[in-house]
C-alpha cells in the first residue's frame, strides 16, 4: 500500500566514470543491492535494500562507490521525527514488534565523555612505561577475609579459584549462532595469545574450540543450550547470564533458519528449530534460587572455577549486586544499556536499563559500604569504546571490562545494526557459509590482538602519567577522575568531584 | 578555605628516625637536632615527633594525647573517656611558649585503661576497643582530636618547623629507646595541628615523605574494615593499612611490606617456588592495599622501627649504623649531624624493608 512506502534511508552513489562494471559489488552484497542492467549496460542499485555496511564501498577496486544518508525528508517536526513516523507505518503495516541489533544508539548522556583523568605534576613524579615496569595484570575472584597460617607459621593458600588476566579486558558473551564460527575462532585465539578470556555466550561450545578452554568462559543462560558436564568443566570460569544490557528483562530468540547442523549439535537442539531463551531462568525466581544455581555449578565443577553472574544494569542494580555478592558469586558482570545484541526489540533496547557508568559507581560504592567489595570482582561492559573508557571504568571501581562491539569492529563490523537479518557481509553475524568465509580467523585474531595490545599501551601511558604503576592502585581510585558538565546529583552518584575542585 | 580533612593536601617532607637496639635511653634533643638539619625540606607548616619508651612509669596504660579546640570539646571528650575508660592520670602536656608556634589548641594527656565492663560488653579485644573509641572521638566529637593513643609512647606535633615544635614540647625532657621525626612541606594548608605528622594508631606511628598515587584506592579499601580516614592524608591511610595488616591479619613486618610495596610480577616470577607462591598470594589477596607513587616511611612500633621505600624508590632514604644505634633519614646529613662516624651507611632498595628491633634482653625489660 502506498502509505507504507518508505523512502530508502541510504542512497548508493556510483561514479559512472570510475565504475568498470566488474560486478564485485554485486557479488559482495548479501542484501542484493547491486545488479547489472543489461539493457542499460551499467550497474544499478536498489537503495531500499542497503543497510550501509560499506562492504561494496570497501571492495570496489576503483573507489566508485559511496553511501550517503538520504536528504529525502518528512516535513520537519521537533516532536514527530522521521524515525517515529516511519516506525508507525511499519508497525501499522505488519502488526509486528520492531527488531534492532547492536547497542542503544540514542542520544542519551555518555558519562565516559564527561569524566577527565588526572596526571602528576611536581609533587609526585609521573612514571615512564618505557623505562619502568607498568603492571596491568588482574586477578578476578573472591579475596580471602583472613590470612591463615599453618603450624609452622607460614601463610596458607586459602584463595578460592581466580581468573588471571594479563590485561584488564575480556571479550564479552557472544553466542555461536549470533556470530559465526570464524568470529568465535578469532576471539578464542586472541584471548589465548593475550592472556585473557572470551565468552561462549549462551549457545554452547563448538567441539573444535574445547582446546581454548583455559581461555574460555562458558555461559549458562536461561535456555541452557549446550550445557552439560564437560562443557561446564571445559572453561576457566562459568558465567550465569541473568540479563543483558541491550534487553534487560527479556529472553532471546535464535530463528530456526540459523540453526544448521553445527549449531544444532553445539546447542543440543534439533536442526531448524527456534532456540528460545526464556525471559527468566525458570529455576530462579529470587535471589535464594540464584544462590542454589551458583552452588550447583560449583558442585558440578568441583569448586575449581570461579562463578560469574552477569546482570543488566537496571534501576536497583546496587541492591541486586549486593545480593549476588552474598549469594556466592565470585565475579559480578554488569552490562550497561548501551551493550550490543544480535537482536532485540527496538523499544526495549532503546528505553530499558541505565548507563553502565552510573551502575558501576553505585554498585562499587554499595558493596564497599557493606564491606563486601572484596568478596567479588566487578566486570563491566556496554559500552567500552577505548582505552580511556577502560581507565575511567577501573578508576570508578571496576576490576576489568568486557568488550563486545569493539571486538566486532576490530573484526570488520561497520555497525550497520542489521545483525538480526543474518546477512552480515563481513562474515561476523551470519551463518551463511559463503559469508562466514569472508572473515579469515588468521587475520581476525591478529586484529583483535593488535587492538588490545594498543589499548594496553595506552592504559599504561595514562597510568604512568598519574604516577600509578600497577592497575590495582587505579581500581576505585576515584580521586583520579573529575566530572565535566555534570550536575551535583550526577557527581554524587559517580562519587567524583567536578573539574576545578 | 577548606580545613585539612575536608580536602586532600599533597606535601613533600623530611623524615628521620633512630633506635638504640640495646634499649639505651636517647634524649629527645637528639632527634630534634637531626630533623633540624633538613630544615629546607619543610616549610614551617608542620613538624612532629614520636618517642618510644618515654612513659616507663605508666607503661601498661594507653597514653592519649588530645588536641581540643575549646573547653567545651574537652568536657565532651572527657565525659566520653569517663564512660569508657579508667582514667589513671590526666594533665596538660607541658609546653614552652615559642614565638613561631601559634594558634595553639588545648593539649591534654590522659593515661587510661578500658573499663573492664565496657570492654566485655563490646565483645572486642582491648586494642580494637581502644582503636574504635579513638576513631569515634575523632569523627564524632567536634573539636576533639586524639593524635596519640599507644602504650609507653607518645606523639608530639604542631604547625611550625620541626625544631620549633621540639622546643615547644620540651622534648629535651623526654628519653626513649627510639624516636622518629617529621618536617612537613604541604603545598597548601590552612595549618591545622592535627594534620601534622607523625600519624599514630595504638603503638604504631608513621612518618612519611611522599605523595602516593594510590591514595583513593587505598582509602576506599581500608575504610571497609572499620577505619575512617578523616584527615585525607597519605600518612593516615598508610597507618591504618599497617595496623590492619599487622594487628588484624597478623602478617609479619616483612609481609606487610610485601603487600604495600609489592615486588613486580616479573620479579616474583623469577623467585624460588615457595617465595613466589607466598608473594603471588599476598598480591592477589590484598590488591587494594598496594601503595604506588613516591613514599619513604618510618614505622614506629613497640620495640622497633621499620623503614620502607616505594617499589620504584621515588624518595630518598638512607640507613646508618653505629654500634647498637640504627639511624634512618631522608638525607645522610640528618644522620651525620648526630653521628659523624658510622660503621655502615647505605640506601635500601625500593620496596626493601629495613627493620631494627630491640635485642631480646632489652625487649624483656620494656
Amino acid at each position: 500500500m502506498a502509505i507504507d512506502f518508505l523512502y530508502p534511508e541510504f542512497e548508493v552513489v556510483r561514479d559512472k566514470d570510475k565504475c568498470i562494471g566488474c560486478r564485485v559489488c554485486e557479488r559482495q552484497c548479501a542484501n542484493e543491492v547491486h545488479s547489472y542492467d543489461e539493457d542499460l549496460d551499467c550497474m544499478v542499485a536498489d537503495n531500499a535494500k542497503c543497510v550501509c555496511c560499506h562492504r561494496c564501498v570497501a571492495l570496489c577496486p576503483t573507489r566508485a562507490l559511496k553511501i550517503v544518508k538520504t536528504n529525502h525528508t518528512f516535513r520537519e517536526n521537533a516532536n514527530w521525527k522521521g524515525e517515529h513516523i516511519s516506525e508507525i507505518y511499519r508497525q501499522a503495516g505488519t502488526g509486528g514488534v520492531l527488531l534492532s541489533s547492536m547497542g542503544n544508539p540514542k542520544d542519551y548522556p555518555i558519562y565516559w565523555d564527561k569524566m577527565l583523568i588526572n596526571a602528576s605534576q611536581v609533587t609526585n613524579p609521573s612514571i615512564d612505561p618505557l623505562r619502568e615496569p607498568m603492571e596491568t595484570r588482574v586477578f578476578l575472584g573472591a579475596k580471602p577475609e583472613k590470612v591463615e597460617f599453618n603450624s609452622r607459621g607460614e601463610i596458607k593458600n586459602n584463595l578460592t579459584p581466580q581468573l588471571k588476566l594479563d590485561i584488564p579486558i575480556m571479550f564479552s558473551a557472544m553466542s555461536y549462532g549470533s556470530i559465526s564460527y570464524n568470529a568465535h575462532e578469532s576471539l578464542a585465539r586472541a584471548a589465548e595469545e593475550l592472556g585473557t578470556y572470551y565468552n561462549t555466550g549462551e549457545g554452547g561450545l563448538h567441539k573444535d574450540f574445547y582446546k581454548y578452554g583455559p581461555h574460555t568462559i562458558v555461559q549458562v543462560a536461561s535456555g541452557r543450550f549446550g550445557v552439560h558436564k564437560d562443557y561446564l568443566n571445559a572453561g576457566a570460569a562459568i558465567e550465569i547470564k541473568m540479563g543483558q544490557g541491550a534487553k534487560p528483562g527479556i529472553g532471546g530468540h535464535l530463528p530456526g533458519i540459523k540453526v544448521g547442523d553445527d549449531i544444532s549439535k553445539t546447542r543440543m537442539i534439533p536442526e531448524g528449530s527456534d532456540a528460545i531463551s526464556p525471559a527468566p531462568h525458570h529455576d530462579i525466581y529470587s535471589i535464594e534460587d540464584l544462590r542454589q544455581l551458583v552452588y550447583s555449578l560449583k558442585e558440578a565443577s568441583d569448586y575449581k572455577k570461579p562463578i560469574i553472574v552477569k546482570i543488566a544494569a537496571v534501576h536497583n542494580v546496587a541492591a541486586i549486586a549486593s545480593g549476588i555478592a552474598r549469594g556466592g558469586a565470585d565475579i559480578i558482570a554488569i552490562d550497561g544499556y548501551r551493550g550490543g545484541t544480535g537482536a532485540a526489540p527496538t523499544r526495549i533496547r532503546d528505553n530499558v536499563g541505565i548507563p553502565i557508568e552510573l551502575a558501576l559507581a553505585s554498585v562499587d560504592q554499595r558493596l564497599r559500604e557493606e564491606g563486601i567489595r572484596n568478596k567479588v570482582s566487578i566486570v563491566v561492559g556496554g559500552s567500552i569504546r577505548s582505552s580511556a573508557d577502560i581507565v575511567k571504568a577501573i578508576a570508578l571501581g571496576a576490576d576489568a571490562v568486557y568488550i563486545g562491539t569493539s571486538a566486532l569492529l576490530a573484526l570488520g563490523c561497520h555497525l550497520c545494526r542489521s545483525c538480526q537479518q543474518g546477512r552480515c557481509n563481513w562474515g561476523i553475524a551470519t551463518q551463511r557459509e559463503d559469508l562466514v568465509r569472508r572473515l579469515n580467523p588468521d587475520i581476525g585474531y591478529k586484529r583483535l590482538v593488535n587492538l588490545l595490545t594498543a589499548w594496553n599501551h595506552e592504559i599504561k601511558e595514562i597510568m604512568g602519567g598519574m604516577g600509578i604503576n600497577s592497575i590495582e592502585s587505579l581500581r576505585g581510585n576515584r580521586l583520579m577522575l573529575r566530572g565535566i558538565g555534570l550536575t551535583e546529583k550526577e557527581l554524587q552518584i559517580l562519587g567524583i568531584k567536578h573539574a576545578g575542585e | 578555605m577548606l580545613k585539612e580533612g575536608e580536602i586532600r593536601i599533597p606535601s613533600g617532607c623530611a623524615i628521620s628516625g633512630m633506635i638504640s637496639t640495646s634499649g639505651k635511653k636517647i634524649n629527645g634533643s637528639k632527634i630534634v637536632k637531626s630533623i633540624a638539619t633538613m630544615h629546607d625540606r619543610s616549610n614551617g607548616l608542620g613538624g612532629g615527633f614520636a618517642g618510644y619508651g618515654i612513659y616507663p612509669q605508666y607503661k601498661d596504660l594507653y597514653a592519649f594525647h588530645v588536641f581540643y579546640d575549646s573547653n567545651k570539646s574537652r568536657e565532651e571528650c572527657e565525659r566520653f573517656l569517663d564512660r569508657h575508660f579508667d582514667i589513671i592520670n590526666l594533665s596538660k602536656i607541658p609546653v614552652k611558649p615559642n614565638q613561631t608556634i601559634t594558634a595553639e589548641p588545648l593539649i591534654w594527656r590522659y593515661f587510661v585503661n578500658p573499663l573492664p565492663t565496657k570492654l566485655t560488653d563490646s565483645q572486642l579485644d582491648e586494642k580494637e576497643f581502644v582503636t574504635r573509641s579513638v576513631i569515634n572521638i575523632n569523627s564524632n566529637i567536634e573539636g576533639a582530636y586524639v593524635f596519640s593513643c599507644g602504650k609507653n609512647m607518645g606523639v608530639f606535633k604542631a604547625v611550625g618547623f620541626p625544631e620549633d615544635v621540639g622546643d615547644y614540647f620540651r622534648l629535651d625532657e623526654y628519653e626513649g629507646y627510639a624516636w622518629t621525626a617529621h618536617g612537613r612541606y604541604p603545598t597548601n594548608t590552612p595549618g591545622w595541628w592535627g594534620g601534622a605528622h607523625p600519624f599514630a594508631m595504638l603503638d604504631y606511628s608513621i612518618v612519611h615523605n611522599g605523595e602516593i598515587s594510590s591514595y583513593d584506592a587505598n582509602r576506599r579499601d581500608i575504610e571497609m574494615y572499620g577505619y575512617k580516614c578523616t584527615l585525607q592524608t597519605d600518612t593516615e591511610v598508610i597507618t591504618y593499612i599497617i595496623d590492619y595488616l599487622l594487628r588484624k591479619q597478623k602478617l609479619s613486618l616483612e609481609d606487610a611490606a610485601n603487600v604495600i610495596a609489592a615486588p613486580f610480577w616479573s620479579t616474583i616470577e623469577s623467585m624460588p617456588k615457595k617465595e613466589k607462591d607466598k608473594l603471588n598470594y599476598l598480591r592477589n589477596a590484598f590488591p587494594g592495599l598496594l601503595i604506588t607513587g613516591p613514599f619513604s616511611i618510618i614505622l614506629g612500633f613497640e620495640g622497633g622501627l621499620m623503614a620502607l621505600n616505594d617499589r620504584l624508590k621515588l624518595r630518598s632514604m638512607v640507613i646508618g649504623e653505629k654500634d647498637d644505634m640504627v639511624y634512618m633519614a631522608s638525607e645522610e646529613c640528618a644522620i651525620r649531624v648526630i653521628e659523624p662516624e658510622l660503621d655502615k651507611i647505605w640506601s635500601p632498595k625500593g620496596g626493601e624493608p629495613v627493620i631494627a628491633t630491640l635485642q631480646p634482653k632489652a625487649m624483656a625489660k620494656l
